[in-house]
C-alpha cells in the first residue's frame, strides 16, 4: 500500500474542517450576524463621538467598520477551538492516530476550517461596508489587503482556540475562554482613537493591547488610505500572534497526541 | 388555600434559588462580570464622549454609564433568573413543584424574590466598584430612592419575561430567546450619549423603547435632578403589568404540561 | 513456536491522577486466534487496548503486535492493525462516504481503490442505504458497524474491538457477532475484543483473559475456564412429591448433592454434562416421572467470582436468562 502524502492528508483534512463548519449553521450564522449588530448599534449610537476635536472621520460607521473582522475572528476562536474539543472528547482524534496521518497535516487541516470561515466573515464584512456607505480610501486592493489581514488575524485567534482545546481538551473550557476574548476586544481602541482615549489606565491597556493595532490597520485603509506603519504593525501583531498560537497549539498538539 | 400557602412555596422557591446562586460560582460570577465589564470599558474606553458638544449631563461620564450598567445589571439579574426556571424544568424539579404546591402562583413569586436578592447583590457589588472608581451621585435620598425602584422594577419586569419564556419552552436552549430582547432593549436606548446626541435608526428605535425615559429618569435622579420621573414610572408599571400577564401565561401552559 | 499476533510482557500503566490502571499484564495471542478481554468498567481493558494500539505509551513492560514492538515501531504496529475504539468515534457532520473516503485517503488509497473498497465495506455492514446520510443521525448499532468498517479500510491483519457491543440492542449486537466471526473464520484476521459481557467472550472468544484492576486473574478456552471452576448442577423435580426422597437416592450415585428447590433434588455432576443421559435412564429404570429438569451450567461469572471474590457487574444472574446489555450498562 502507497503512503498517502501530505498533501494528500492535508486536502481531505481540511476538506473536512470545512465541510463540518459550514455544516453547522450555529457556528457560522452568529459570527456573521452578532458583529453586524455591534456594528450597526455602535454606528448610530455613537454617531455623535465623531463630534470631538481630533476624530479621524465623521463617520462613525466607517469608524467601527474595523470592529467586525476582529470579532469574526473571536468567533473564529471559538469554532476552532469547539471543533477540536469535540474531536478529542469523541475520541475522533485517536482514530486519525490510527493512521499514517502526520500531526502538522492535522494543524494544517484545522487551519483551513479556520480559513474558510474567516474568508466568508471578511468578504460578507467588506461587502455590507461599502454596500452602507462607508467608502474604503485604499481602494480595492485596499479591501484584499483588509480580507488578508483579517485572514491573520482569524488564523491568530483560532490558534489560540485550538490551543486551549488541545491543552484542556474540553469544550467547555473553550466556552470559557470566549468572554476573556471579548474583554480583549473591548479594552483596545475599539470605540475611540487611542488618542482620544482619556482614562490613563485604559489608554496603557489599549497601547499595549495587540487588538488596538489590528483595529487600526483596517481602519487606516478603510479611512485613510495607504498607511505603511499602520500596516505593518497591524500585519506584526496579527502575524505575531498567529505564529505563538500556531507554535503553541503543535506543542499542545504534541502531548494530546502521544501516539508512539 | 391560605395566603400562607402561596408565600411558604415561595420562601422555599425563593431559598432554593438563592442558594445556588451563591454556592455556584458557574452561576454567580458572569452575573457580576457581565455589568462590571460594561463599566469598565465605557466608563473607562469613552469618558472623552461627554466633551461632545452638546452633551449635557452635570454628573460625568463614569456615573452616567453607571445609570445605564445599573439597568443593565437589573435586567439580567431577572433574566438569568428566567435560566434558573429553565433549568429546573430541564432538571425535572419543577415538576416535584408543581405537583406539590397548591398554590402556583407562589412559585413565581418565590423566582420573583430570588431575582430580587440577586439583583440587590449584583447592584450592591457595581455601585462599591463605581463608587470606587470616582462615582458621583448629587441626588438626594428621595432621588435615590426613586432610583433604585426604578431598577427593582426593571428587574422584575425582566424576570417576568424571562420565566413566561421559561415556563413555555421549558429547556434551556430558551436561553437566547430571553437574552437577545433583553440585549437589543437594553442597547437600542442612549446608552453612550444623551438621546438628543443619538442618531438614525438608534435613535428613532430609541424614541419608541420604554427603556429610554427609565434611563433618562435615572440618571436625572443620579444627577439631583429628577427628569421624567412620571413617565418613566408609568413606563416601567406598564411594562411590569404586562410581563405579569405573560408570565401568568406561561404558568398556565407549565401547568397544562405537568 | 511462530510469532504471536500479539504478545505483552509485564505491560504497566501509571495514571498521573488515578490508580495504576494497567498492573502488569501479560499476554499472548496467537495468528487467526479471537482473543476476549473480560472485565468490569474499569477494570484497565481500554488501557491496554490503547496500549497495544500504540496510543498510550506504557509506563513499563513490552509489548509487539503484529511482530512489531508497539514502542519503537509504532507506525509499522499501525499499518498491521486496525481498531474500532470504545468510543465510535465518528464525526456526527460528515456522511458515512465521507468518513470513508477520509479513511482510506489517510491510508494512502487510489481514489479508484478506495471507491471499490469503500462501496464493498460500507455494503458488508449494512449501511449502503445509509451512506449518504450524516452519522448524526444514525443509530448506535449504525455507528459501530461505520466504525468497524472504517477499521478495515486497509485489510488489517489484527483487529482491535474495544466493547464494541456495550449499550446496542440486542439485533444488533448479534449482528456484530457474525460480522466479527466471518472475519475470524473466512478471513483468518486476529481479533482482540474486550467485553464485560460473559455472553459475548463466551460466544466470540477461542481464548478468554479475565481482567481485574489491571491484572489477568484467569485464562484460557471458555470451556477451560469454566471446568476449572466448577461441574454443571443438575436439578430434578419428580411429578409426585412422593418420589422426592427416591429421586435423591438415584441422583446421589452421579455426585454430590447440591442446593435445588424444596420441591426438587440436585447433584452436582461429578463428570460433567456427558453423565445427563446416564441420570435420566436411571430414573426411568426405577419408574420416577420427571416434571422438571434443568442443568445449570457453569458461568463464567462463576470464574470471576471464584478468582475476585466478587460477581461481574451486572452479570449476575444466570446465564440462561441472558442479561440485557443496556440494563447491565446502567446498573
Ligand atoms: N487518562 C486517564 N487518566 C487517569 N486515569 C485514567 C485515565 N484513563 C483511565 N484511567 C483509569 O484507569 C482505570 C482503567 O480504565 P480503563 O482502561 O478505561 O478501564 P475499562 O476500559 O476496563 O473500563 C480506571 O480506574 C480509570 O479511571
Ligand atoms: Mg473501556
Amino acid at each position: 500500500m502507497r503512503r498517502s502524502t501530505l498533501a494528500v492528508q492535508v486536502g481531505v483534512l481540511a476538506r473536512r474542517s470545512v465541510v463540518r463548519t459550514l455544516r453547522q449553521p450555529a457556528m457560522v450564522v452568529p459570527s456573521l450576524v452578532f458583529p453586524l449588530i455591534l456594528l450597526a448599534i455602535n454606528a448610530s449610537g455613537l454617531d455623535s463621538a465623531t463630534r470631538l476635536p481630533g476624530f479621524p472621520t465623521d463617520s462613525y460607521f466607517q469608524f467601527a467598520l474595523a470592529i467586525p473582522f476582529v470579532q469574526g475572528a473571536l468567533f473564529s476562536a471559538n469554532s476552532a477551538g469547539t471543533n477540536v474539543a469535540s474531536d478529542i472528547e469523541s475520541g475522533f482524534l485517536n482514530r486519525l492516530a490510527l493512521t499514517p496521518l502526520r500531526r502538522v497535516a492535522l494543524m494544517m487541516g484545522q487551519l483551513a476550517g479556520i480559513l474558510a470561515l474567516g474568508l466568508i466573515q471578511a468578504v460578507t464584512f467588506v461587502v455590507i461596508g461599502v454596500a452602507f456607505g462607508s467608502g474604503i480610501a485604499a481602494g480595492v486592493s485596499g479591501a484584499l489587503v483588509i480580507i488578508a489581514l483579517s485572514l491573520v488575524i482569524s488564523l491568530a485567534f483560532g490558534c489560540i482556540g485550538a490551543f486551549v482545546a488541545l491543552r484542556t481538551g474540553s469544550g467547555e473550557a473553550v466556552q470559557g475562554v470566549f468572554p476573556l476574548f471579548f474583554a480583549a476586544l473591548f479594552l483596545s481602541s475599539m470605540a475611540l482613537p487611542r488618542n482620544l482615549i482619556e482614562t490613563d489606565w485604559f489608554r496603557t491597556v489599549a497601547d499595549w493591547n495587540p487588538v488596538s493595532y489590528m483595529l487600526e490597520a483596517i481602519r487606516s485603509l478603510v479611512i485613510s488610505g495607504w498607511d505603511g506603519e499602520a500596516l505593518a504593525l497591524g500585519f506584526a501583531c496579527a502575524g505575531g500572534l498567529a505564529l505563538i498560537a500556531l507554535v503553541a497549539a503543535s506543542s499542545a498538539l504534541r502531548t494530546q497526541m502521544v501516539r508512539t | 388555600m391560605s395566603r400562607g400557602g402561596f408565600w411558604s412555596v415561595a420562601r422555599a422557591v425563593a431559598w432554593r434559588n438563592i442558594h445556588s446562586f451563591f454556592t455556584n460560582p458557574a452561576i454567580a460570577i458572569p452575573a457580576l462580570l457581565l455589568p462590571m465589564f460594561f463599566f469598565t470599558a465605557f466608563a473607562g474606553g469613552l469618558s472623552r464622549v461627554d466633551q461632545v458638544p452638546g452633551f449635557d449631563y452635570g454628573a460625568g461620564y463614569t456615573t452616567f454609564i453607571y445609570g445605564f450598567v445599573l439597568l443593565q445589571a437589573s435586567t439580567f439579574a431577572g433574566i438569568f433568573t428566567g435560566f434558573s426556571v429553565a433549568r429546573d424544568f430541564e432538571s425535572g424539579f419543577s415538576r416535584r413543584l408543581f405537583l406539590a404546591a397548591q398554590r402556583h402562583g407562589g412559585i413565581v413569586a418565590g423566582y420573583w424574590l430570588a431575582a430580587l436578592t440577586r439583583a440587590i447583590f449584583t447592584v450592591a457589588v457595581i455601585t462599591a466598584v463605581a463608587l470606587i472608581a470616582g462615582l458621583d451621585v448629587n441626588g438626594n435620598l428621595f432621588d435615590l430612592v426613586g432610583l433604585y425602584a426604578l431598577v427593582l422594577l426593571v428587574n422584575a419586569a425582566a424576570m417576568l419575561f424571562g420565566t413566561g419564556i421559561a415556563m413555555r419552552l421549558r429547556t434551556m436552549q430558551a436561553g437566547p430567546a430571553m437574552q437577545v430582547p433583553a440585549f437589543l432593549l437594553l442597547f437600542l436606548a442612549p446608552v453612550w450619549v444623551p438621546y438628543d446626541l443619538l442618531t438614525g435608526w438608534v435613535q428613532t428605535a430609541a424614541s419608541f423603547n420604554p427603556i429610554t425615559l427609565v434611563l433618562e429618569a435615572g440618571r436625572g435622579f443620579l444627577a439631583g435632578d429628577p427628569t421624567e420621573v412620571l413617565p418613566a414610572f408609568g413606563a416601567v408599571l406598564l411594562l411590569v403589568a404586562v410581563t405579569v400577564l405573560w408570565a401568568r401565561g406561561g404558568l398556565h401552559s407549565a401547568e397544562r404540561a405537568a | 513456536m511462530s510469532e504471536a499476533a500479539i504478545e505483552a510482557t509485564d505491560l504497566v500503566r501509571d495514571f498521573k491522577k488515578g490508580p495504576r490502571a494497567v498492573d502488569g499484564i501479560d499476554l499472548r495471542v496467537e495468528a487467526g486466534e479471537v482473543y476476549g478481554f473480560l472485565g468490569p468498567n474499569g477494570a484497565g481493558k481500554s488501557t491496554t487496548v490503547h496500549m497495544l494500539t500504540t496510543l498510550l505509551p506504557p509506563t513499563s513492560g513490552t509489548a509487539r503486535v503484529g511482530g512489531h514492538d508497539v514502542v519503537e515501531e509504532g507506525p509499522a504496529v499501525r499499518a498491521t492493525i486496525g481498531a474500532a475504539l470504545q468510543e465510535a468515534a465518528l464525526d456526527p457532520f460528515l456522511t458515512g462516504t465521507e468518513h470513508m473516503k477520509l479513511q482510506t485517503a489517510l491510508h494512502g488509497m487510489r481514489r479508484a481503490e478506495a471507491k471499490s473498497r469503500s462501496g464493498e465495506l460500507l455494503a458488508r455492514v449494512g449501511l449502503t442505504q445509509a451512506a449518504d446520510r450524516k452519522v448524526g443521525g444514525y443509530s448506535g448499532g449504525m455507528k459501530r458497524r461505520l466504525d468497524l468498517a472504517l477499521a478495515l479500510v486497509h485489510e488489517p491483519r489484527i483487529l482491535f474491538l474495544d466493547e464494541p457491543t456495550t449499550g446496542l440492542d440486542p439485533q444488533s449486537r448479534s449482528a456484530l457477532w457474525d460480522e466479527v466471526q466471518r472475519l475470524a473464520s473466512d478471513s483468518g484476521v486476529t481479533v482482540f475484543l474486550t467485553t464485560q459481557y460473559l455472553e459475548e467472550a463466551d460466544v466470540l472468544a477461542d481464548r478468554i483473559g479475565i481482567i481485574d484492576q489491571g491484572r489477568i486473574v484467569a485464562e484460557g478456552t471458555p470451556a477451560e475456564l469454566k471446568a476449572e471452576i466448577s461441574r454443571p448442577t443438575l436439578e430434578i423435580i419428580p411429578a409426585e412429591h412422593g418420589e422426592l426422597a427416591r429421586t435423591r437416592e438415584v441422583l446421589a450415585r452421579f455426585g454430590e448433592p447440591a442446593n435445588s428447590s424444596p420441591k426438587g433434588a440436585a447433584v452436582l455432576l461429578s463428570e460433567g454434562e456427558a453423565q445427563l443421559a446416564d441420570v435420566v435412564r436411571a430414573l426411568d429404570a426405577d419408574g420416577i416421572h420427571l416434571q422438571h429438569l434443568q442443568l445449570h451450567a457453569p458461568t463464567l461469572d462463576d470464574v470471576f467470582l471464584a478468582k475476585t471474590g466478587r460477581s461481574l457487574e451486572g452479570a449476575a444472574e444466570e446465564e440462561a436468562e441472558q442479561p440485557d446489555p443496556e440494563q447491565a450498562a446502567a446498573a
